[in-house]
């Protein structure tokens, strides 16, 4: 299912905030359709690692390749483009709270994209049943729950035709009853051959859906390989400890 | 030394003096506003109709009217009605505390509003009398939910205090004109004052702050409720 | 209405005040909210240094009572040879003080808008300049204008203190006229009607003004 030549590529990246070193050298390969699961500790730098692949934070040092083009750091224009076609779901929804959940889409549509009103609201009404949420284009968030909030910053990054989606976490701010429906849009994604990044404590995504897996501690991957390799039965790894951890924490909250 | 700082230094007892006049003027007006407050708030939040409507008529109209003119036409005017002869000082108490004790109903009735429904009525399931369950649940409740609004309520009587000079309260500002009309040492002696206001804000939330602190109690510390 | 030459007098003082009074508030409303807007951006974002500069502003003229500003600029400065007529003295020294309280408000409703407000938005490709106009901006507006509109409502209550400067307006002139004919009480009653017409109609406006930029989740209901 994937080509050879990379959609991404971040190579070497480092960024440390007051003297501590959050990322100490991470590399990253992503190919067309590749879903990379990232697991770890918190406080491993997951979180900073996404967040430098669409530049939200700079790196202090490295490299990121969209396609082959390197983006250079200090053009502002190559960071929104960037931004523009790798898409951000993040732990806390980060919808804005003074739009519908209608504009919260079109927003960006209509701003950045330079779509019309009628073609971006058409558009973000498509993308809004395509999480289920047909109904509730006219509610502000204040007025929706935490899952629908993500799946509407969901539909959000995906109308913007993004190549790549990075997922911070997308349902740890969650109760747990409303995992669930955030997970099944996820799915969904996945099935249509999305490319994406994700950051993760959820085991059943982590077991269905990556096709690869990196474990992240202080900074730097430690280990990385299919799900097959890692948690194949009888092995001894930091990967597959962490996930059994998991599994017991979400048998025992059955 | 120079006319300027020599003026402050000599005149400083003086000023002083009517520092202390300010401090009284505003400790006296602040609780009688604490009396009217709780009063009127309690009223209007349990009170029946027609004397919900006096209340609120009363705190729309001190809200509304410029303290300056309700200087004025309570000196000038209604206190001229008496026999007994309002000092200035008194009268200055009286109309702040008239005042602030509007402000003060609608922070203590914001705090009454934000109470869980349910105090009251545990209290009576304990066989409280209303004016028992007021005083010992309601109470003690809202008064520290409303420590922060009040310190607030604080600062601006006492910047108001600060217009009884133009009925002759001795207070700071009456001082500090007096002796700038003596020296023409206006700039100066008005920055002193400034000064003085400036150290009794300070002294006064600083105080009030402490208050807050010692009377914490979880879950009610430092959930004011900003008027 | 009977109409005496007392209360001819009077209305005629009164109306020729509110017009004063109305020309002494609309520019030092519209200016403490200038004043509280950049002072508040540069309390909320500034640089140390400059974070200190407004927050000192704000400080003292929030810590000190108007009178005793009004007092500097009008016998004061002329200590230093500096000369305001009674209504520019009056007008700046409005400006100035409600400016430092504006400028509370402003950077609160700055403060309050979350990081991740500014995350999503530069994550889908916004500018710097979109992320402010389209997403800050309508945020703090709505954040503030409870607390901005209530400091406007203050402001034409204290606007009578201009009387202490000698500039004339409904509080100046009333006094005048009571003093004349030595009525006080129904005169400081009509005066304060007057303040409370203008206090009551504000306030109604900005309920009005609230209520169009109501959102769940924003503002006072």
């Amino acid at each position: 299912m994937t080509s050879n030549t990379p959609i991404l590529k971040a190579q070497a990246i480092q960024k440390s905030f007051d003297g501590n070193t959050i990322l100490n050298g991470v590399d990253v390969v992503l190919e067309k359709g590749e879903i990379i699961v990232l697991i770890g500790p918190s406080g491993g730098g997951k979180s900073t690692l996404l967040q430098c692949i669409n530049c939200l934070v700079i790196p202090d040092d490295g490299q990121i390749e969209l396609e082959q083009q390197p983006i250079d750091f200090s053009n502002k224009q190559d960071l929104y483009r960037l931004r523009q076609q790798v898409g951000m779901i993040f732990q806390e929804f980060n919808l804005f709270d003074h739009l519908t959940a209608l504009d919260n889409i079109t927003i960006a549509l209509r701003k950045v994209k330079k779509l019309d009103r009628n073609t971006a609201e058409k558009r973000a009404r498509l993308e809004l049943e395509q999480v289920g949420l047909g109904e509730k284009g006219d509610l502000y968030p204040a007025q929706l729950s935490g899952g629908q909030k993500q799946r509407v910053a969901i539909a959000r990054a995906l109308a913007m035709d993004p190549k790549i989606l990075l997922l911070d976490e997308p349902t740890s701010a969650l109760d747990p009853d409303l995992i669930g429906e955030v997970i099944s849009v996820i799915k969904n994604l996945a099935a249509k051959g999305m490319t994406m990044i994700m950051a993760t404590h959820q085991i059943s995504l982590i077991s269905t859906l990556a096709d690869h897996i990196l474990f992240m501690e202080n900074g730097q991957i430690v280990e990385s390989g299919t799900p097959k390799e890692l948690l194949a039965k009888g092995n001894v790894n930091k990967t597959q400890g962490f996930c059994d951890r998991l599994n017991e924490l979400a048998t025992g909250e059955q | 030394m120079p006319a300027s700082l020599s003026v402050i230094v000599d005149s400083f007892p003086y000023l002083l003096q009517g520092t202390l006049n300010t401090a009284g003027i505003v400790f006296a007006a602040m609780f009688l506003g604490l009396l009217i407050g709780i009063a009127v708030a309690v009223g209007i939040v349990y009170g029946k109709r027609p004397i919900q409507l006096l209340l609120s008529t009363y705190v729309w109209f001190f809200r509304g009217v410029p303290v300056l003119v309700l200087l004025f036409l309570f000196y000038f005017g209604l206190f001229s009605y008496f026999d007994i002869g309002f000092s200035a000082f008194t009268s200055v108490t009286i109309v702040l505390g008239l005042t602030t004790g509007a402000y003060q109903a609608n922070i203590f009735r914001g705090a009454i509003l934000a109470l869980p429904k349910g105090q009251f009525r545990a209290a009576s399931a304990l066989g409280m009398s209303n004016s028992q369950a007021v005083r010992s649940i309601i109470l003690p409740q809202i008064l520290r939910m409303s420590i922060p609004a009040w310190s607030n309520e604080y600062s601006i009587i006492l910047k108001d205090s600060a217009l009884a000079f133009v009925i002759g309260a001795p207070e700071i500002m009456a001082r500090t004109q007096f002796v700038a009309s003596r020296t023409y040492q206006h700039l100066p002696l008005y920055i002193a004052a400034g000064i003085l206001y400036f150290f009794l804000t300070w002294a006064g939330v600083y105080a009030l702050n402490k208050l807050s602190d010692a009377v914490r109690i979880p879950g009610y510390s430092h959930n004011g409720i900003q008027e | 209405m009977d109409f005496s030459p007392f209360y001819q007098e009077l209305f005629s003082s009164l109306n020729r005040g509110l017009l004063m009074s109305v020309a002494l508030i609309v520019p030092s409303a519209i200016g403490g909210v200038l004043i509280g807007i950049t002072a508040g951006c540069l309390r909320a974002y500034g640089n140390r240094a400059v974070r200190l500069l407004g927050n000192g502003y704000a400080a003292v003229f929030r810590g000190t009572p108007l009178v005793v500003q009004l007092f500097v600029l009008y016998f004061g400065l002329p200590n230093l040879g500096i000369y305001f007529s009674p209504y520019a003295a009056a007008v700046t020294g409005f400006i100035l003080c409600s400016g430092a309280y504006q400028s509370e408000y402003i950077r609160g409703a700055l403060l309050s808008i979350k990081r991740g407000q500014y995350a999503g938005a530069h994550a889908l490709g916004l500018t710097h300049f979109q992320t402010i106009f389209w997403i800050i901006i309508p945020q703090a507006v709505r954040r503030a204008i409870h607390g901005c509109g209530n400091e406007i409502i203050y402001l034409i209550k204290y606007s009578s203190l201009a009387y202490i400067v000698t500039c004339l307006e409904l509080t100046g002139e009333g006094k005048t006229v009571a003093t004349e004919y030595f009525r006080f009480t129904e005169v400081f009653i009509i005066i304060g009607l007057y303040y409370l017409a203008l206090v009551t109609c504000a306030s109604f406006l900005l309920k009005i003004i609230e209520k169009r930029l109501y959102i769940p989740g924003f503002g006072h209901k």
